[in-house]
């Protein structure tokens, strides 16, 4: 997934965000001195590996979910911890060379509330330890006896959730077994999801609690130099179509308006196919305007080899992050050559 | 014919540069009388405001320890953990006594709304945390340089006598790995979280608004500045007003002849207005030159005032605000223009042959005066009203406004009044003439005698103010001050050797024991006191019962602050819950001035047993010889310097500069005083221009020339003692409504009036100083008007 991850990584470390925006994003991802970089064919250690990986530049546990309540209505809800480093180390203490930041949202069809969170490493206020697995940053967590069974929360000003979550599937594993090619020039990440969480939990919204139940997508994705210099922005989908198929792909928009393009096609037994540049397309067909900020909140995806051809739109256009790094994420409903639901971030039109 | 009416008006002052000279001065003296204590005031208030913001105080609440200076870092981890949006400040004096810089750490993460230079923009989030700098201004940070290794950088922005710098920077410089003193809320939580009480019991919460003492404190100190600048925009516009009437008067016949010849009434008033505009603006440029002066030479007196007084931080540096000088010319302006409206309708609407006789003017201005008495006795019923039912500060200015322009108002019939009076006393002929003719006389005169009433009111008003705040403040830094060293322990195995270690090289040691409470349901503070000399001897006490200190020391009664007397409805004889089975009557109310909240004083072992868990670890000790006491704490108990505050020098220090803020009122006293000296000599010119007609039949019945200009000369001193005579009186009520009702109003203490009659007898001296002075050169060339002056009098139209 998530280039808009390395994004927001990357710009955390920038206190004028708009500035480097204006800069374009060039230049972010190409420099990896003295941090450990993804290499190809990789070989995981778990639970290790679902903690945290100082060593590399950004990292990131990003969790999304498509929900209804008792009566049917569509919820999204988003939770992500992301690490920065400034040095390929961690310590104890303040000066441990390491920043987390957290971001929390619920979409509705009409409202999209998001909260945000700070953190310095090496005193106790956010970090991850992989066994028993618990990722947290203030009082938001993601924890349980292991990576299958786990427990979220987060809360906001305006909005809290408690929702558990038990693994239904294997994890699945991008790319080429986890390394996750980037860009033509080879910048790469190592990622791995677990797509087949089932959920339910408690909404605190302002109008009440609301119980829901649904599914919910978690990605893991470390890196040092995830980004080419001439890449601008990303558009990211992932997709479970009924049935039980499942679709991830990204779209990486390069300066010269040619697109980088990479996916991976679940089968509902989670067996994966890696889809090369250019097998997986997203055309906009449709962009909403939020501020000044013109996003594209309708496509059409297509992915020829498994007879893909499906329009996503979002559940509501005006799901913007408006957080110190700004950016797009929201639940969508898929319909055409299947139907489903999912989730599409977008970058990069700040 | 523009060009020939201008050149006609300008010819004017050309003949007259004198009379040119005295309007464009008194422009200018009303200006820089007024935008000098704006600079002042905008200059403390922009230094304040700076620091307020870069350390986020009073911005935010904020969590404090309820007992002791220092909070666990586990603390702040764990509030974070149960969802408190909290973020961590440690903060503490480093480098040599007397030069120390506060050296405050910030986490730029947690902190709330980007505090400080982070996140501002002159240093990205990467450099700060892995460069480490220490921010602070370039005076701040060359007594930093070589005192810290860590490298500093230049931000002007924040507070004089402070360093900023990343947490962990500041815990190592400081010496304070694992602890902090406060903790910032974020104004937006998130829902859900679990009390306060549940998560930090130890921790108390303190609002955003009302949080800084100083804050109270120096508010009050530039209130009073800030009425001062009033009473002396007061004092500018009727300088203006006479400076302006007396270019009308003395140009009467030549608006007369430029009319005469034809020149339309509209074109002549446009012309007028347009060369006041230009004079009022010069004047107003040189006022505020001229205020920038007076600012700036009393300004680094005041910013140490602040200083010494509060520890309040004020950049001792001017700079040129726009608020100020805009301010000044558009005083200038505006005086100008309020004080000409009034003359230009006279010109527009004296007859066209009327217009050069006196006559005719002053039974224009008798009809004014009429008006002027009317608004006079509403002003004062209004100013009545409000000392009686009145609530606010607005209110408080409201009643200083009424008092001051009514009471200027009525002066002319006052003065009129005791004229009289003397008068139908007056048995020889002289005597007679000379009464009769100073009434006449009387509304020439009346507006730079009001602005003699309301220079020598303010002046006597804000010296009672501020001696009566420096009476009471050096008797309650005498009180609050009263031990010679303190020392803070850091455990309270170590409090307790030293209070053992102490014990026989001191007089007393008082522990300060206190706990944040609730009383008569309102926040404030409990303290414990060790009763002994230093309290039966050094606290003054507003109010009190008999034997108060006994009955206090024996645990059958407390003490309260003025504030919490004041806000609950208490006063000494009533009851006062200060625990859940304790009730103790208030034998004492004491002064605590600049304190925002309540406080009550209970004696120690009383206080123990309501708080067993409260030990004190800071201790005031009473010594004669603070110096071999310090020595022996630092080299035989081994307690670091920088837990021993000497309080005596800090208290002669505070009390140094305080002195030196009394010479800064004491210049403005002379300048407003002069300035009232420059419209009477003004008016008197003017008068005497056109009281030739009077004296000259007075000279013809065979009264000398030089027997005029004596009595001319008495005729100023007696209208000055009788306008200094009103004066006092309203001066004291001056003072009485800043102390006793703006003062109550603004920050629930009330400063004790003191009377000062000698410094009265001073000033009265001299005003009559500054009116014999400006009586001296009218009188002198009417003792040597040529008699031929004298005789064409007759000899003219008349």
């Amino acid at each position: 997934m998530s280039v808009k991850s390395l994004f927001l990584c990357v710009f955390l470390l920038a206190a004028a965000p708009l500035i480097a925006a204006a800069q374009g994003f060039g230049g972010l991802g190409t420099e990896a001195e003295g941090f450990a970089v993804p290499t190809p064919a990789p070989e995981f250690n778990f639970p290790a590996d679902h903690g945290a990986h100082p060593d590399y530049r950004i990292e990131w546990w990003y969790l999304t979910a498509n929900m209804t309540g008792p009566d049917g209505t569509p919820y999204g809800l988003q939770w992500t911890l992301f690490r920065s480093a400034l040095s390929p180390f961690a310590t104890a203490g303040w000066d441990s060379p390491q920043i987390w930041l957290g971001h929390a949202a619920v979409t509705t069809a009409t409202e999209h509330y998001t909260a945000e969170r700070f953190a310095r490493d090496g005193i106790g206020q956010a970090g991850v330890t992989p066994a028993p697995f618990e990722a947290w940053i203030d009082d938001w967590h993601m924890r349980g006896p292991n990576f299958d069974t786990l427990n979220l929360r987060a809360s906001g000003a305006q909005f809290a959730y408690d929702v558990d979550l038990r693994a239904q599937g294997p994890l699945i594993f991008h790319g080429d077994r986890g390394y996750s090619v980037k860009s033509e020039q080879g910048q790469a990440s190592y990622y791995y999801s677990q797509a087949f969480f089932a959920l339910d939990g408690t909404l605190s919204l302002p109008d009440g609690e609301i119980p829901v139940t649904g599914t919910a997508w978690l990605d893991r994705e470390w890196s040092s130099q995830p980004l080419a210099s001439d890449q601008t922005g990303w558009d990211w989908f992932s997709l479970s179509f009924d049935g039980g198929r499942k679709l991830m792909g990204f779209r990486l928009r390069q300066a010269d308006g040619s697109y980088f393009t990479s996916g991976t096609w679940i089968a509902p037994d989670g067996q994966t196919t890696a889809l090369p540049n250019g097998s997986f397309t997203a055309e906009p067909l449709e962009t909403t305007q939020i501020n000044e900020h013109a996003v594209p909140t309708r496509w059409q995806v297509r992915v020829p080899e498994y007879d893909v051809d499906v329009t996503v739109s979002a559940m509501n256009p005006g799901a913007w992050m408006d957080l110190s790094v700004p950016y797009w994420e929201g639940p969508v409903t898929v319909s055409g050559s299947d139907s489903g639901i999912g989730y599409l971030e977008m970058t990069g039109y700040d | 014919m523009t060009a020939t009416g201008l050149s006609a008006l300008w010819s004017h002052w050309r003949r007259n540069p004198l009379q040119l000279f005295t309007l464009v001065a008194g422009l200018a003296l009303a200006t820089a009388l007024w935008s000098g204590v704006q600079a002042v005031n905008a200059e403390a208030r922009a230094s304040y405001d700076a620091a307020a913001a870069t350390l986020g105080e009073g911005q935010y609440d904020q969590l404090l320890p309820a007992v002791g200076s220092d909070i666990a870092q586990e603390t702040f981890i764990a509030l974070r953990r149960a969802g408190w949006l909290v973020g961590p400040v440690v903060e503490g004096q480093i480098g040599p006594a007397g030069t120390q810089v506060r050296l405050v750490g910030i986490d730029p993460l947690t902190a709330p709304g980007g505090l400080g230079p982070v996140g501002g923009g002159s240093m990205d989030l990467p450099q700060f945390l892995s460069e480490q700098p220490v921010f602070a201004n370039a005076a701040t940070a060359a007594k930093l340089e070589g005192l810290i290794d860590a490298p500093l950088v230049i931000e002007p922005t924040i507070a004089p006598d402070t360093a900023i710098t990343d947490i962990f920077v500041a815990q190592r410089l400081l010496g304070a790995q694992g602890r902090l003193n406060r903790l910032i809320l974020a104004p937006e939580q998130p829902v859900g979280r679990p009390a306060l009480e549940n998560i930090a019991p130890d921790l108390t919460r303190r609002a955003a608004q009302g949080g800084s003492d100083v804050g109270r404190l120096t508010d009050s100190f530039h209130l009073n500045l800030t009425a001062f600048g009033l009473l002396s925009f007061a004092v500018g516009i009727f300088i203006v007003h006479g400076a302006i009437g007396l270019a009308f008067e003395q140009r009467r016949a030549m608006v007369r002849t430029l009319r005469a010849l034809g020149m339309p009434l509209r074109r002549l008033i446009v012309l007028m207005a347009s060369e006041l505009l230009v004079l009022a603006l010069i004047g107003g440029v040189l006022g505020v030159s001229l205020g920038y002066i007076v600012a700036a030479t009393l300004l680094p007196d005041v910013a140490a005032t602040l200083k010494g007084l509060y520890g309040a931080q004020v950049s001792g540096a001017l700079q040129l605000r726009p608020a100020w000088w805009l301010s000044g010319l558009a005083i200038s302006v505006l005086g100008t223009a309020i004080a000409a409206t009034g003359a230009l309708i006279s010109v527009a609407r004296m007859p066209l042959l009327a217009s050069a006789q006196p006559r005719a003017w002053a039974t224009y201005r008798a009809r004014v005066r009429q008006i002027q008495m009317a608004v006079s006795v509403a002003l004062l019923a209004t100013a009545l009203i409000l000392v009686l039912v009145g609530e606010g500060l607005v209110m408080g200015f409201g009643l200083l406004a009424c008092l001051l322009i009514g009471a200027a108002l009525a002066l002319p019939l006052v003065l009129d009044g005791m004229l009289w009076l003397a008068s139908v006393r007056a048995r020889s002929v002289v005597a007679q003439w000379f009464w009769a003719d100073t009434r006449q006389q009387l509304p020439g005169l009346s507006l730079a005698l009001m602005a003699l009433l309301l220079a020598m009111a303010a002046n006597v008003g804000v010296s009672t103010m501020v001696s009566s705040f420096r009476l009471t403040f050096t008797g309650f830094l005498d009180q609050r001050l009263a031990s010679e060293i303190y020392v803070s322990a850091q455990s309270v195995q170590q409090a307790r050797a030293l209070e053992a270690f102490a014990a026989p090289l001191t007089s007393e040691v008082l522990p300060l024991l206190s706990v944040e409470a609730t009383l008569a349901g309102l926040p404030a503070e409990l303290y414990g006191a060790r009763i002994g000399a230093t309290y039966r001897d050094n606290w003054g006490l507003l109010a009190a019962a008999p034997n108060v200190w006994d009955s206090v020391a024996a645990g059958d009664a407390l003490l309260v602050n003025e504030q919490l007397a004041r806000r609950a409805g208490l006063w000494v004889g009533d009851d006062l819950r200060i625990g859940p089975q304790t009730v103790l009557p208030i034998a004492g109310v004491f002064g605590d001035y600049g304190n925002p909240i309540g406080q009550a004083i209970v004696s120690e072992p009383l206080f123990s047993t309501l708080h067993p868990q409260v030990t004190a670890l800071r201790f005031g000790l009473r010594t004669d010889d603070a110096e071999a006491l310090r020595n022996a704490l630092t080299d035989d108990f081994g307690l670091p310097a920088g837990n021993i505050t000497d309080q005596a020098q800090i208290k002669a220090f505070s009390l140094a500069v305080f002195e030196r803020t009394f010479t800064v009122t004491a210049a403005l006293n002379v300048l407003t005083l002069s300035v009232a000296g420059f419209a009477i000599f003004m008016s008197l010119l003017t008068l005497a221009g056109m009281r030739l007609p009077q004296l000259a039949p007075a000279w013809a019945l065979g009264m000398t020339r030089r027997r005029l200009g004596q009595l001319e000369l008495m005729r100023a001193v007696v209208l000055a003692v009788l306008t200094t005579a009103c004066a006092l009186p309203l001066g004291l009520a001056l003072a009485w409504v800043l102390l006793a009702v703006v003062n109550v109003e603004a920050f629930g203490w009330r400063l004790p009036m003191y009377v000062f009659p000698r410094d009265y007898a001073v000033l009265g001296l001299f005003a009559l100083a500054a009116a014999l002075l400006a009586a001296a050169w009218p009188a002198r060339r009417l003792a040597r008007t040529p008699p031929a002056d004298l005789l064409k009098v007759f000899a003219n139209e008349r």
